[in-house]
């Protein structure tokens, strides 16, 4: 079994999920996770998909999302990781402020040095509004009260807001 | 209960949006009696009616740290509890119980919206401007979520405060026209 991560960037238009979804399916490959969005507009899209063909074969069938010279594709062999333990518990930070040079940086630093692991991340522009979620999976042993102040000061030097709370999840 | 309050004219006034500070700001306790506590309260409820699909709105929205707000879901397909006008100063969420997520707007964040778990049944306490009477509101459904959206901006909160995950916050497809909160 292969599983390749292919990576579809560029001008939105329709119809680009089904061309390459047709790609991937007359090769055999099953498309596994995946991802996508608009970026500013741009189409974004990750996926991983796993099967018998290679890197190349793949590559070839997905030429024809090139034809009209505005979308990139990359394709690449990668390890089955789908079995990746989480690590430690689920928390949430949301981010709002105006726009400043470095935010995801210094508050994702911050987040590294206490071992946490950034899962999901969306962050938006809108006007002069800028807009950060990650999810973050914490350590058991992290300090999380201490976690919280490192971001409020971080955010208070940005003169952004900034939280830290737990993700909320319903077991039914 | 008469929620009635009486206001004197309100002036249609500018929505603050994000990321003033003001909206960041939790509101101080405000004296319902005051003159300039009336007028707020009035500006609110004037600037609320003309803007579309707005059914609530609170003072930092008006640029003034302060805990006033109005709501008026009576149009709205999703309200059921509907009190009509609801102008009230001072409010906290005594009661909240049955959480559902749901989409919200709010008019000083509008070009994003974000999926936002609230309660879906409320008790609030808050005062009415003029006498000053305490009153107890109990409310439901899309009323719940409106009061609680505002009482959240008297404190410093918006919406983005809440959000339930990495993936709820959406860029707004539609502007103007869609039900949206304060």
């Amino acid at each position: 079994m292969t599983y390749l991560a292919i990576t579809v960037l560029g001008h939105d238009r329709p119809g680009i999920i089904a061309q390459a979804a047709e790609a991937l399916s007359e090769c055999g490959m099953n498309l596994e996770d995946s991802s996508m969005t608009l970026l500013r507009g741009q189409f974004a899209m990750t996926l991983i998909c796993a099967g018998e063909a290679g890197t190349d074969e793949i590559e070839r069938a997905l030429s024809p999302l090139l034809d009209d010279g505005t979308l990139t594709v990359s394709v690449r062999e990668v390890p089955d990781e789908s079995a990746h333990p989480a690590l430690g518990n689920p928390y949430l930070i949301t981010v709002h402020g105006a726009d400043r040079l470095g935010i995801v940086a210094r508050l994702a630093g911050v987040v590294a040095e206490a071992g946490g692991n950034i899962t999901d991340l969306t962050t938006r522009l809108a006007g002069d509004l800028y807009v950060l979620a990650a999810e973050v999976d914490l350590p058991a042993d992290v300090d999380v009260e201490t976690l919280s102040g490192q971001i409020a000061e971080v955010a208070g030097s940005l003169g952004v807001d900034a939280s830290l709370r737990p993700v909320e999840r319903d077991e039914l | 209960m008469d929620l009635k309050v009486a206001l004197p004219e309100g002036r249609v006034l500018e929505v603050v949006r994000a990321p003033a500070p003001v909206l960041s700001q939790a509101g101080p306790v405000v004296d319902p009696a005051a003159p300039e506590v009336l007028q707020l309260c009035a500006d609110l409820v004037a600037t609320m009616r003309v803007s579309p699909g707005c059914v609530g709105l609170a003072a930092p929205q008006l640029g003034v740290a302060a805990q006033a707000f109005c709501v008026d879901v009576t149009e709205h397909p999703k309200a059921r509890s509907k009190h009509g006008l609801i102008v009230l100063v001072n409010a906290v969420v005594m009661d909240a119980s049955r959480n559902e997520k749901a989409r919200e707007g709010c008019m000083s964040v509008p070009d994003l919206t974000g999926d936002v778990k609230r309660a879906t049944r409320v008790t609030v306490r808050g005062q009415l401007p003029g006498t000053g009477e305490t009153v107890e509101i109990s409310a439901d459904a899309f009323e719940a979520r409106a009061l609680q959206h505002e009482i959240d901006h008297c404190t410093g909160l918006l919406f983005l405060d809440r959000v339930a995950g990495a993936h709820a916050i959406h860029t707004r497809k539609v502007y103007l026209g869609s039900p949206d909160h304060g």
